[in-house]
C-alpha cells in the first residue's frame, strides 16, 4: 500500500479497464467485470486496496444516486403518475413478501429477533446500481421487465426511509450510541416532532419540484446562453449534489430525491444535454461502486464459515427469487418477463450496507453477524449477474419470444427514427413538412432562446451541441434510422456527419450543404445525400421568369428537373478532380475559378430540350426528307 | 345559350401549330371557357373539387387533345381518373353529368387514309375513341362523334385556318 491517490486511482483504473474488457468480450455484463477487478484487487488477493475499501464504497454510492437522477430524467411526470400503481403494488408486494420470508427464516437459523428483522429489512431491498445498470446495458428499459424492475427498485428507495427511522425503535437501550449515531448520519428528521417530519419530507419535495421548475431551467438556459462548455458540466453537478444535500439533509434518501429531480427535469429542452452531461460521471462513479463491492467481499469470513455462509446464500436468493416470482405472476407478466424479472433482482442492495451499519452503530447486531451479512450481500450482488446470464443463456431460450419482438411496433412508436439536427428556416421547414406526415423528429438546436420558443408550440426541441457524439446517442441515435444535417456553419456540418460516418454507419445521412463548394468537400468525405440550399430554390424562380416570358410551365418542370440531373452528376464529376490544396484564401478564388468553369460547360451545352417526343415540327422536317428521297 | 368547357391538354403546345390555330379559333368566344390543363397543372396536381364544380356549370364538354399512341396525353387521362369521381360521374347516384353533351376534338399526325382497316393504323378514329365513347356512355351524357383534324404535318397554313373555322362554328352549332 504506497497510500497514494495517484497510484490507487492506476490500481482501479487498470483494473476496470482489464476485467471490463474481458468480461466484455466474453459478452457478460459490465458490473462482472468490475466486481472481478475489486475482488482482485482487493486486500484478499493482490492486496492493492485494504480498508479504505469501505470509504470508496460510501463515495461511490454517489453512482446511484447520478443514475436515478438519470432514470428520472427519461421518465416525464405524467408517466410517472401513470406508474404509482405498478410502483405501490408491485413494490409493496415485493418488500412485504421478502421480509416475511426472510424474517422466519433469519429467525429459524436462530437470530434475535430483532436482528431477524433488521437482516429481513436489508435483504428486502435490491441491487438499484446491479439491476438498472443491467438492464439500461441490454436495452430493456422499455420492456414490461424494465419497467416493473424500475417500479420495485423505486418503492425500495421511498420504503428505505422508513426502515431507516424504524431501526433506532428497536435498539437495545443503549441510549447514548443511539444519540451519537444520529448526529453522525446528520439527519433533521429524527429532531423534529412528528408531525414536523411528515411536513419537512413534503416540503422538501415540494421544494425540488418548484426549484427545477422556477430555478434550474433559468439557470441552465442563462448558462447556456453563455456558450462556455464547462459551465454546463458545472451546473449538471450542481444540481445533482444540491438535491442530494437537502435530502441527506432532511433524512430522505438522496437517490430518490435525484430522481424526483430527474422527472421535474425530464420535460425541459436541456434534458439530453444533462444526461450526455452526467453519463461518464454515473458510469465511473457505478464502476467504482462495484470495484468497492467487490474488494469488500471478506474472504476470511468465508474461509472461516463456507457452509453457513453458503447456505444463507442460497437461501436469500431463492427468497427472493421466490417472491419476485409470485410478484410477476400476480401482475399477469409473461413467463420471460417473469424470470428477467426473477433473477435480476434477487440480490441484496445496496442500501443493506446502510441499514446494517445503522442498526451495527446502534448495537442491535453483532460483529460476526454483521461480517456475515455484508459478505451475503457483496456475494449476491456478485452472484446475480452470474445467475442473469444463467437465466438468459439456457432458460429463456427454451421459453421463447422474447417481448421485445412480439410489439415491434410500440418500440419503433416510442423511439425516434429521425433526429434533425438545426432548426433554423431550413430544419425548420424540414420539421414542419415531416410533422404534417406525423414523423416527429427529435430536434436538436444550439440557440437556447429558439429552443425555449419551439418547446412552447410544442416541438420536442432539446438543447444541445451536435458535435458531441454522447449528445446524439442520449437522443437515441443508436436506434435511428435518419439524421438530417439542417445546420448552416459547413464545417460543424462535416464534424458531426463525419462523427457519425464513423460510428453508426447504419444512419442514413441527409445533409444540408451550403453551396457547390461545400458539397464537393462533403462528396470527398464520402457523403452522399447532398442537397444544396440554394439550387432547388434559384431555379424554381427561374421556372416562373421563363413562364412569365411565355414558356409553358409544363415544360420547365421538366426542364428543371432535367437541369438538376445534369447540374447534379455534373457535381459528381467535378468533386472528383483533384483539386490543389485546401487553403482557406484561395477559396474565394477558387470559388470564381468553378463558377467560370461551370458558364463554360453550359456555353458548349448550348440550349437544350431533353424531351423531343410529339415535336410536329421535327417529325413533320423528318416526313418531308423521306418524301424527297423517294418521291412515290 | 349553352355552355362550353374545352378541356385542352397539350404536353408542346408551344409546337404545335396546328393546334395553335384551332385554340385560337375558340378559346375567347362567349359562353366558351378555355381550360389549357397542362399550364394549369403541370406538376399533375389536379384541383378536383374545381374541375367538378366547372363541368357542373357547363351543357357542353370537349375534350380537346392530339392523338398519342392512340389515345390522349397523360395529364387527360389523370384529369378523367380524378375528376370523375364514383357516385358524382357515375355509379347508382352519379347523375352530376347527366345529359350534358360531350366529344373529343382531336388532332392526328397521320392522315385520314392511315386510319382504317387497310392503312397502317389498322383501325378508325372512332374505334379508338371508344374508350371516350363508353366513358361518356357510363356517366350519362351524350356522346357526339369527334370532330378531327387529320394529317396535319401536311396541311397548310390555310387548310388549317379552315379547320379553325370550322371547329368554331361547331361550338356555334352546339350553343344555338
Amino acid at each position: 500500500m504506497t497510500g497514494s491517490i495517484l497510484f490507487d486511482a492506476i490500481v482501479f483504473l487498470l483494473g476496470a479497464i482489464i476485467c471490463v474488457s474481458i468480461a466484455k468480450r466474453f459478452g457478460l455484463s459490465s458490473v462482472i467485470g468490475y466486481l472481478m477487478a475489486g475482488v482482485l484487487i482487493g486486500p484478499y488477493v493482490l492486496g492493492f486496496i485494504g480498508e479504505e475499501g469501505e470509504d470508496i464504497l460510501h463515495f461511490a454510492e454517489f453512482g446511484v444516486v447520478v443514475m436515478l437522477f438519470l432514470i428520472g430524467l427519461e421518465i416525464e411526470p405524467k408517466n410517472f403518475w401513470n406508474m404509482r400503481k405498478t410502483i405501490a403494488g408491485m413494490g409493496g408486494l415485493q418488500v412485504a413478501g421478502t421480509m416475511v420470508l426472510s424474517y422466519f427464516f433469519f429467525y429459524l437459523i436462530g437470530f434475535e429477533w430483532k436482528v431477524a428483522l433488521v437482516t429481513s429489512m436489508a435483504v428486502a431491498l435490491s441491487s438499484t446500481a446491479i439491476a438498472m445498470q443491467t438492464i439500461k446495458e441490454k436495452g430493456l428499459m422499455e420492456t414490461t421487465f424494465g419497467n416493473s424492475a424500475f417500479s420495485i427498485l423505486l418503492f425500495q428507495d421511498i420504503i428505505v426511509i422508513f426502515m431507516l427511522g424504524a431501526i433506532p425503535l428497536l435498539a437495545n437501550t443503549d441510549e447514548e450510541s443511539t444519540t451519537t449515531s444520529h448526529e453522525a448520519a446528520g439527519n433533521l428528521l429524527d429532531t423534529l416532532p412528528m408531525g414536523y417530519q411528515t411536513l419537512a419530507i413534503i416540503l422538501s419535495v415540494v421544494l425540488i419540484i418548484g426549484a427545477g421548475q422556477y430555478l434550474i431551467v433559468p439557470m441552465l438556459r442563462k448558462v447556456a446562453q453563455t456558450g462556455v462548455r464547462e459551465l454546463l458540466i458545472a451546473s449538471a453537478l450542481l444540481i445533482v449534489f444540491s438535491i442530494s444535500f437537502l435530502m441527506e439533509y432532511v433524512g430522505l434518501s438522496p437517490a430518490l430525491g435525484a430522481f424526483l429531480g430527474g422527472v421535474v427535469l425530464s420535460s425541459s429542452e436541456y434534458k439530453h444535454e444533462l444526461e450526455s452531461t452526467l453519463e461518464p460521471f454515473k458510469n465511473l462513479l457505478l464502476g467504482l461502486f462495484f470495484i468497492a463491492v467487490g474488494a469488500s467481499i471478506n474472504f476470511v469470513v468465508i474461509a472461516k464459515m463456507p457452509l453457513t455462509i453458503g447456505g444463507i446464500l442460497i437461501a436469500v436468493i431463492l427468497i427472493k427469487a421466490l417472491v419476485l416470482f409470485i410478484t410477476g405472476r400476480v401482475f399477469k407478466m409473461k413467463l420471460d418477463q417473469k424470470m428477467l424479472l426473477t433473477f435480476s433482482l434477487a440480490q441484496i442492495g445496496e442500501f443493506a450496507f446502510v441499514l446494517l451499519s445503522f442498526a451495527f452503530q446502534l448495537n442491535i447486531l453483532e460483529q460476526e453477524q454483521m461480517d456475515i451479512l455484508l459478505v451475503i450481500t457483496a456475494l449476491t450482488m456478485s452472484f446475480t449477474p452470474i445467475i442473469s446470464i444463467i437465466n438468459e443463456r439456457l432458460i429463456l431460450p427454451r421459453i421463447g419470444t422474447k417481448e421485445s419482438i412480439k410489439r415491434p411496433m410500440d418500440h419503433i412508436a416510442k423511439s425516434q427514427n429521425v433526429i434533425l439536427v438545426g432548426f433554423g428556416h431550413f430544419g425548420s421547414t424540414v420539421g414542419r413538412f415531416l410533422r404534417s406526415h406525423g414523423i416527429e423528429a427529435t430536434i436538436l438546436d444550439q440557440d437556447s432562446n429558439r429552443v425555449d420558443f419551439l418547446r412552447k408550440m410544442g416541438f420536442e426541441v432539446y438543447y444541445g451541441d451536435a458535435t458531441r457524439i454522447d449528445l446524439l446517442e442520449s437522443a437515441g441515435i443508436a436506434q435511428a434510422k435518419i439524421l438530417i444535417c439542417a445546420i448552416d456553419n459547413p464545417s460543424i456540418t462535416r464534424e458531426i456527419t463525419k462523427l457519425v460516418k464513423e460510428k453508426y454507419p447504419h444512419v442514413e445521412l441527409m445533409i444540408r450543404a451550403q453551396n457547390r463548394y461545400d458539397a464537393y468537400e462533403l462528396l470527398n468525405m464520402g457523403m452522399e445525400n447532398i442537397y444544396r440550399e440554394s439550387l432547388d430554390t434559384s431555379l424554381s424562380l427561374a421556372k416562373d421568369v421563363l413562364s412569365k416570358l411565355g414558356f409553358r410551365k409544363y415544360t420547365l418542370n421538366q426542364q428543371v428537373q432535367n437541369f438538376i440531373k445534369y447540374d447534379e452528376s455534373s457535381l459528381r464529376r467535378l468533386a472528383a478532380e483533384p483539386k490543389q490544396g485546401d487553403n482557406y484564401i484561395f477559396k474565394a478564388r477558387k470559388e470564381l475559378e468553378e463558377q467560370e468553369r461551370l458558364l463554360n460547360e453550359d456555353f458548349k451545352r448550348g440550349i437544350v430540350e431533353y424531351d423531343n417526343h410529339w415535336d410536329s415540327e421535327s417529325i413533320r422536317k423528318v416526313l418531308e426528307d423521306q418524301q424527297k428521297d423517294n418521291p412515290s | 345559350m349553352k355552355k362550353v368547357l374545352v378541356l385542352f391538354a397539350h404536353p408542346k403546345f408551344e409546337k404545335s401549330r396546328a393546334n395553335l390555330v384551332l385554340v385560337n379559333h375558340i378559346k375567347d368566344k362567349e359562353g366558351v371557357t378555355f381550360r389549357d390543363l397542362y399550364e394549369e397543372y403541370p406538376d399533375f396536381l389536379i384541383d378536383v373539387p374545381f374541375e367538378k364544380k366547372l363541368l357542373e356549370q357547363h351543357d357542353v364538354i370537349i375534350w380537346h387533345h392530339p392523338m398519342y399512341w392512340y389515345s390522349c396525353p397523360p395529364l387527360l387521362k389523370q384529369w378523367i381518373d380524378m375528376v370523375l369521381e364514383f357516385n358524382w360521374a357515375y355509379g347508382p347516384n352519379g347523375k352530376a353529368l347527366s345529359s350534358k353533351i360531350c366529344l373529343n376534338v382531336i388532332t392526328t399526325g397521320g392522315s385520314k387514309e392511315l386510319y382504317c382497316t387497310q392503312g397502317i393504323n389498322s383501325y378508325t378514329i372512332t374505334e379508338f375513341l371508344r374508350p371516350f365513347e363508353q366513358t361518356a356512355n357510363l356517366c350519362l351524357m351524350n356522346y357526339n362523334k369527334p370532330f378531327t383534324v387529320m394529317g396535319t404535318y401536311k396541311l397548310t397554313d390555310v387548310e388549317l385556318e379552315v379547320y379553325g373555322a370550322q371547329y368554331s362554328s361547331l361550338i356555334d352549332s352546339f350553343q344555338q
